[in-house]
């Protein structure tokens, strides 16, 4: 790893002075900022240690929301009475993602911020827009049975890899930081012709908070994934669901799924096409061939449509029970 | 607050196993390599070194974690525990009589990360079936692929606890 110099603060203003300066980096959990520092994929010159700064609580928004301190871990929010009584999906995401120690390291503000485990980015040597711009995708005609089939470009198809960001999408999270409030649609950039660019923060912000508001229906909202091994692995399709239905017609439903999309992806057209829908098999069919029309396939991902729009099905089912 | 150190080496205090080292080590040196190569605590492995395999797994603060993603020096002020520190005097721990008992490793390179996570595992109350046995050990990979044993191991200690 390359040498870097290091500084611990206990508080938000000291994290964001001292990293101002360009070559600068927050440390939280360090799953992935050791990692792909030590890959060289990151390459701060000093690290500002936040992990004494108290942004750890889950507490109760008006309206039956909750505000996630960006610093809470990835197990204890899972275990959150509150995240598993209104958002049980959240709480599924995260506990279906990584292994049981990296979730007690990794923060829910890092999981945001991690990075696509695209092989051509990481090995350091292939051509690589996110790595060198310019350079090219080595994926797109390469090894791309995991890459991504909506959202892509001429210059990236890297998939965004998180797990419970497909539920905080789903749910309309905000992102706060210590200069905005996004909603979390907007923090997750598309690759466009700068697949460099993965989120719209500058040198220096820092996540401080992620907001899910009350949403009644996410009570009963599901998530899981399927993946080559059955446990620690990336989802080669996953899914969030959540469905209210009243005299058979679906009233309201929430959909977003994961594996599938350069960046977390709602299912916005088939939540418009549902609604007033009968709630059954052969309505979510067609409501995920909607937004499944956009996707551009490569030669090792193909089977993601068929499989996302089986997943969609089996998620809306699963939520009505 | 620790302003601006420089990147050299310089003197990092750990807390291992209830007794504390000093050792000059750079901000870039992972508590991984902390323990085998300046402490000469080489019982907890390196393996993938990328957060992948859970040969590294150690406790901070009570939690299983991973030593190959952690800076030294960020676990300045929390303790850490690593196999070394399980033992009671002469007298292994019940998991590390159990592995040995029920015969949970052929090579045994992953072993010490495997009883890190195993004795955490009991403690979480996830290990009232094999299948969460499974689930919650997932981030402890064994090449010599002796789960069906290190799962006999984990139930042992843990119906022994009951």
């Amino acid at each position: 790893m390359r040498p870097l110099s290091y500084s611990r603060v206990d508080t938000v203003e000291d994290a964001v002075a001292l990293c101002r300066e360009p070559g600068t980096a927050f440390l939280a959990g360090g799953t992935t900022q050791v990692d792909l520092i030590r890959a060289g994929m990151n390459r701060p010159d000093h690290l500002i240690d936040i992990n004494d700064v108290p942004l750890t609580a889950v507490e109760d928004l008006p309206g039956g929301g909750l505000r996630i301190g960006a610093l809470a871990r990835m197990n204890d929010v899972a275990r959150t009475p509150a995240v598993v009584e209104r958002y049980p999906a959240i709480s599924r995401a995260l506990l279906l993602g990584a292994s049981e120690q990296l979730r007690n390291m990794a923060s829910m503000g890092g999981n945001l911020c991690q990075r696509t485990r695209c092989a051509y980015l990481r090995d350091g040597i292939s051509p690589c827009n996110k790595r060198e711009p310019g350079s090219g995708c080595s994926a797109l005609e390469g090894f791309n049975r995991g890459h991504a089939i909506l959202g892509t470009s001429e210059h990236c198809i890297a998939l965004h890899p998180s797990d419970v960001a497909i539920a905080l999408v789903a749910f309309d999270a905000v992102v706060h930081t210590t200069a905005q409030a996004l909603p979390i649609a907007d923090f997750f950039l598309l690759p466009g012709d700068t697949p460099q660019l993965e989120h719209p923060l500058a040198q220096g912000e820092m996540i401080t908070a992620i907001e899910v508001p009350g949403l009644p229906l996410a009570r009963h909202s599901v998530y899981f994934k399927f993946r080559d091994r059955q446990s620690y692995e990336f989802a080669l399709v996953s899914v969030c669901a959540a469905l209210e239905v009243r005299d058979g017609a679906v009233a309201d439903v929430r959909l977003a799924l994961g594996g599938v999309g350069t960046k977390p992806w709602r299912f916005r057209r088939a939540e418009e096409a549902l609604i007033g829908e009968p709630a059954n098999a052969q309505a979510f069919r067609r409501a995920a061939l909607l937004d499944l029309e956009d996707a551009v396939p490569r030669a090792h991902n193909a089977f993601k449509v068929e499989l996302a729009a089986r997943a969609v099905v089996r998620g809306l089912t699963e939520a009505m029970r | 607050m620790r302003r601006n150190q420089p990147p050299a080496a310089a003197p990092v205090t750990l807390t291992i196993n209830g007794a504390t080292h000093t050792a000059a080590l750079e901000p870039r040196t992972s508590l991984l390599d902390a323990l085998r190569d300046h402490l000469d605590l080489t019982g907890t492995k390196k393996g993938c070194d990328q957060g992948t395999c859970g040969a590294c797994t150690v406790w901070i603060d009570g939690r299983r974690v991973l030593a190959c993603l952690t800076l030294a020096i960020a676990a300045e002020g929390r303790e850490v525990t690593t196999i070394e520190g399980l033992a009671d005097g002469d007298q292994p721990h019940p998991m590390q009589r159990a592995f040995i008992e029920h015969d949970a490793f052929q090579c045994g390179y992953c072993t010490s990360g495997q009883i890190m996570s195993a004795i955490k595992l009991i403690e979480e109350g996830n290990a009232s079936c094999d299948e969460d046995i499974a689930e919650y050990m997932s981030g402890n990979i064994c090449r010599c692929a002796a789960y069906p044993n290190i799962r006999a191991a984990i139930r042992d200690v843990r119906d022994a606890a009951a």
